[in-house]
């Protein structure tokens, strides 16, 4: 590998995919790592691919798959091995033998979370520690995690506790050619080893982690995790620049690129508002730190400015950065006051819903099968389905040595059935024709049924339809909190596109069945639309439209409850329920405990178990 | 026999009882400080006694090192507050423990439990010897099986000699030392009863693979979590002895204060645990004194009285609450060197102990520490 190969001569102000790029090749373990976001393409190869030129020769590089097993990615018995020499082969963890480089997590937000919580626990440890059979092995395991997120609206986010970890969160757009915009233009390897060894001499500056301090709390980010990441990133630009001391535009430039995409909540500034900000800015002001090390440019940071003044203006312009990386679809979402996503077409045939029956939940016995997708070996049994074979096997091959003979026929796996969980999925109709009746006594149906999701520990979620479509204002969560702010902070009025928010309800209802969960779909509606599917008006059309979504949901399979919300009892509410095979209940009738017991049977119907 | 850490077992100093004092770079894992020696230096943790505020933690957590009947500690808040960090460095300041040499499950002297080696010394057929390792504080995954967790039938003999033996598990691990659930709202319930049920009995019992075993496991259970992502089943609630809120300060000199320490430790952790030693050393002696002085600390019937005072007045459930009120601000008193238990140790640890226990509203947004606090006054301030 020859360095002019990732040498990127066309002198371009750099992205953030190279900045990016840049900092984590001087030091991926440092800063956790880099989630990833983009699909799968030439981009990210290329990306990926100037990365993995940009580290030291040598320097491990090692994939993991999202469901990789324990004794793979720690390390533990080597299972084929061991059954074929007769006593224990152990063989080393993938995370070990990256010690020093780069896990690539593959298609990272299908990540088993209890995969991501051991990742992780390496990450913060800088070690694995491997334990068999009294064997306490610790091995050093310094690693970087380059995750790759794939994840597109429906689909579960990045487990948070390795999302957490990942200083850099970079959003690499959808794959582009090459020629024309190159997506990661590779840094000068020099230029990263030089900033490698000039690391650790970068001195501590206390005005810039105040900014980098303030910027994250300004943004709603709790955890102290991100602006120590930051920090990093910061004195790692600075490095890269071939200077000690840490600049406004290094901070700058972290804050977008750690604390950008962590935003919960919008700084005050109402300023600018939802205009999409202007693309060029502060970020890009540490101009170009790989061909300049030696000559660092003019740049007006280094001004002298009065210390007081000077921090003041520093945490402004971080904000402002910050501001910069915010996807528009967050920010359209944290100005309605919620994160919540809007989920687009459900994409079929990615399915997971199979996934955890093997590997948890109650057994019920065992049966012969092959050893893969996390199953667990019976042993008794399987040695039991050995057992009368050795006598024979023992003349078949001689050679063995003395040692029990199993073959990979014997294997018994155990089997679990699985609970499934259920969540309870409130549609809610918050138009002007409920909100004139009683949307009041809807959110009061609603806390109702909360308080009994409690009790049986169902997830819920809550989506709402007004004006002119469906938003789904929480996605499933078992905090009954969040649910009920959500619910709270619902204003009502504007047109009823019933169809819309079935039409949500469904989709999220196929994302729950898929991921192996029961929905159980609880619409709160008079039944009197007005909003077609297509966002235009008409009674006629709209309620049409909303018989045809019902009729779909019904093919979903999945029980549902409508209430009817209207003044008096509707026939169109009934006609709704009547082609969402669905049970009606009308809110007139119902007292609060008859609702709470009828969502509890129609679960019950459904579940069988419960 | 039992083999430990892929060392000789005779390779661990036998006999001659370290000083307690040592350097602050401990490992986790008993046999851990000399595995690393072998191979590669791993970083030492970070000292406790550097953790920025987060005080009500820190309190729970020393408590429940001084009495370990206390039955575990919940952590629930944000991420990124150092949950994680308070416990390992706790663990690290900790003096070594001494072990029954070659005992399986880490038995102290003068106990003994089921494994060969206790047994041949019960029977007197094998010298007791004793060593020193460090505390440990084992990290329970999520998604960690049963299998691991409690142990299971050990592959190699069974595969190979056709012997029937335990394999210990997580649980053993952690014998003496602290067992951390990170996540705790997110691991299975049934592995989550398991847990509280050994943490509180102190043994754990193995029935299963055609197996029987019981051995020892006393642990500080520390469980945390982020109540965003799922709340924690209200019974599994009530049976930790003390929960804390945490959440990461928003004060701006405090959170730079963090990151320039986290920073500083970094860039050398060895030079920052060296710097923090002296200080984590007061926290040891002040540890070991309370531990030592616990037995005498008396409980006046005026301090039994106000705290049953205090646990009608929230309504808590059942004694659980009560008992663990008293002994909590009997290890607070111990901590702070008085002798007796008084009301202001009460009201010290009030929160902790009696906040996951209030019979709860689920929609009750007012949190339950405010409600503590309205009790405390009206049973201290009347």
């Amino acid at each position: 590998m020859g360095a002019s190969e990732f040498f990127d001569s066309r002198g371009d102000v750099p992205t953030d995919a190279d900045w990016a790029l840049r900092i984590a090749a001087v030091d991926l373990a440092g800063i956790g790592g880099v989630r990833l976001r983009a699909a799968p393409g030439p981009a990210r190869d290329e990306w990926l691919a100037a990365l993995r030129a940009a580290l030291p020769d040598g320097t491990p590089w090692r994939r993991v798959p999202s469901h990789i097993g324990d004794e793979r990615l720690l390390g533990g018995i080597d299972l084929a091995a061991t059954l074929r020499q007769g006593n224990v082969v152990m063989q080393p963890g993938v995370l070990a033998q990256a010690h020093g480089g780069a896990v690539i997590l593959a298609m990272a937000e299908r990540c088993d979370v209890g995969v991501a919580s051991r990742i992780a626990q390496v990450v913060d440890a800088g070690s694995v520690v491997v334990l068999h059979a009294g064997l306490i092995d610790v091995q050093p395991a310094r690693v970087g995690v380059v995750a790759l997120d794939e994840a597109s609206g429906d689909d579960a986010p990045l487990p948070g506790v390795i999302a957490e970890r990942l200083g850099i969160d970079l959003w690499l757009g959808q794959s582009r050619p090459r020629l024309d915009a190159p997506t990661a233009s590779s840094p000068h390897r020099d230029a990263v080893d030089r900033a490698r060894a000039l690391l650790p001499q970068v001195e501590a500056n206390d005005a810039i982690v105040t900014a980098l301090c303030e910027a994250a709390l300004a943004l709603g980010i709790a955890s102290l995790r991100a602006p120590s990441l930051a920090w990093r990133v910061a004195c790692i630009a600075a490095a890269l620049d071939g200077r000690r001391e840490v600049l406004a535009p290094d901070a700058a430039l972290a804050a977008r690129l750690v604390l950008g995409p962590r935003a919960r909540a919008r700084p005050r500034d109402p300023a600018s508002s939802d205009e999409e900000p202007a693309p060029d800015r502060q970020g890009e002001e540490p101009e170009s730190a790989g061909e300049s090390a030696a000559s660092p440019g003019p740049r007006d940071a280094g001004e002298p400015l009065d210390a007081a003044t000077r921090d003041e203006a520093m945490s402004e312009r971080l904000l402002e950065a910050a501001a910069v990386s915010l996807p528009k679809a967050l920010l359209a979402s944290i100005a309605a006051g919620t994160a919540a996503r809007k989920t687009p077409a459900t994409t079929p045939g990615r399915s997971g819903s199979a996934r955890r029956s093997a590997v948890r939940g109650r057994p019920i016995g065992s049966a012969r099968g092959a050893l893969r997708g996390g199953a667990r070996l019976d042993l008794l049994a399987t040695l039991r389905a050995a057992a009368p074979w050795q006598a024979m096997r023992r003349r078949e091959s001689p050679s063995c040595r003395e040692g029990f003979l199993v073959r990979s026929d014997d294997f018994n796996v155990r089997r679990f059935r699985e609970r499934r969980e259920s969540t309870t999925v409130f549609a809610v109709d918050a138009s002007g024709s409920q909100a004139l009746h009683r949307l009041a006594e809807t959110k009061g149906a609603v806390e109702l049924l909360l308080a009994d999701c409690y009790v049986r520990r169902d997830r819920v979620a809550v989506i709402a339809f007004r004006g002119a479509q469906a938003q789904l204002l929480l996605t499933p969560t078992r905090s009954l909190v969040h649910a009920r702010r959500s619910l709270a902070g619902l204003p009502g009025g504007g047109g009823t596109p019933l169809a819309s928010g079935l039409a949500a309800a469904r989709e999220l209802a196929a994302t729950i069945l898929r991921d192996g969960g029961t929905p159980l779909l609880v619409l709160l509606t008079d039944g009197s639309a007005n909003v077609a599917l297509d966002g235009a008006g008409g009674r006629e059309r709209a309620f049409s439209d909303a018989l045809a979504t019902a009729r779909a949901w019904a093919g979903l399979g999945a029980s549902s409850l409508v209430i009817d919300t209207a003044p008096r009892a509707h026939e169109q509410a009934r006609a709704l329920a009547r082609a969402m095979e669905a049970r009606y209940i009308a809110l007139p009738d119902a007292d609060a405990h008859g609702l709470a017991k009828s969502i509890a049977g129609s679960g019950a119907a459904y579940v069988g178990e419960r | 026999m039992y083999r430990h850490a892929g060392l000789a077992a005779d390779d661990l100093s036998a006999t001659p009882v370290e000083p307690l004092q040592r350097s602050p770079s401990r490992r986790r894992t008993p046999t851990a400080s000399r595995v690393t020696a072998r191979t590669h230096t791993i970083r030492p943790a970070y000292p406790f006694s550097a953790i920025v505020g987060q005080d009500e933690m820190k309190r729970a957590i020393l408590i429940a090192a001084v009495e370990p009947a206390i039955g575990g500690v919940l952590v629930f808040g944000d991420r990124g507050t150092g949950k994680s960090t308070a416990v390992r460095g706790l663990a690290a300041l900790l003096p070594t423990m001494a072990v029954v040499h070659g005992c399986r499950y880490g038995c102290a002297p003068g106990e003994s439990c089921d494994c060969d080696t206790c047994r041949d010394i019960l029977a007197g057929t094998r010298q007791s010897r004793v060593r020193r390792v460090p505390v440990p504080v084992v990290d329970l995954p999520l998604g960690a099986s049963e299998d691991r967790v409690v142990g299971a039938l050990d592959l190699e003999h069974a595969l190979t000699q056709g012997i029937r033996r335990f394999e210990p598990g997580l649980l053993a691990r952690a014998h003496r030392g602290f067992l951390y659930i990170d996540e705790v709202n997110l691991l299975e319930d049934h592995l989550v009863d398991l847990l509280i049920d050994v943490a509180a009995s102190g043994e754990n019992v193995v029935e299963r693979e055609g197996l029987s075993v019981r051995h020892p496991a006393r642990f500080v259970l520390i469980g945390s979590g982020n109540p965003e992502e799922g709340e924690l089943r209200p019974q599994l609630l009530d049976r930790f002895g003390l929960s804390v809120e945490v959440r990461t300060s928003s004060d701006i000199a405090e959170r730079v204060q963090v990151i320039k320490r986290r920073d500083a430790f970094e860039r050398d952790p060895l030079a920052f645990a060296q710097a923090w030693a002296t200080e984590d050393a007061r926290i040891r002696r002040r540890l070991l004194a309370a531990r030592s002085r616990l037995a005498t600390t008396q409980v006046p019937d005026a301090t039994l009285e106000s705290a049953a005072r205090l646990c009608v007045n929230l309504g808590t459930d059942g004694l659980r609450g009560e008992l663990t009120l008293i002994r909590a601000a009997r290890a607070q008193a111990a901590l702070l060197g008085d002798g007796v238990v008084a009301d202001g140790h009460l009201r010290q640890v009030a929160a902790s102990a009696l906040r996951h226990r209030l019979r709860r509203d689920p929609l009750d947004e007012s949190g339950s520490t405010e409600r503590i606090d309205r009790a405390v006054a009206e049973v201290f301030d009347a």
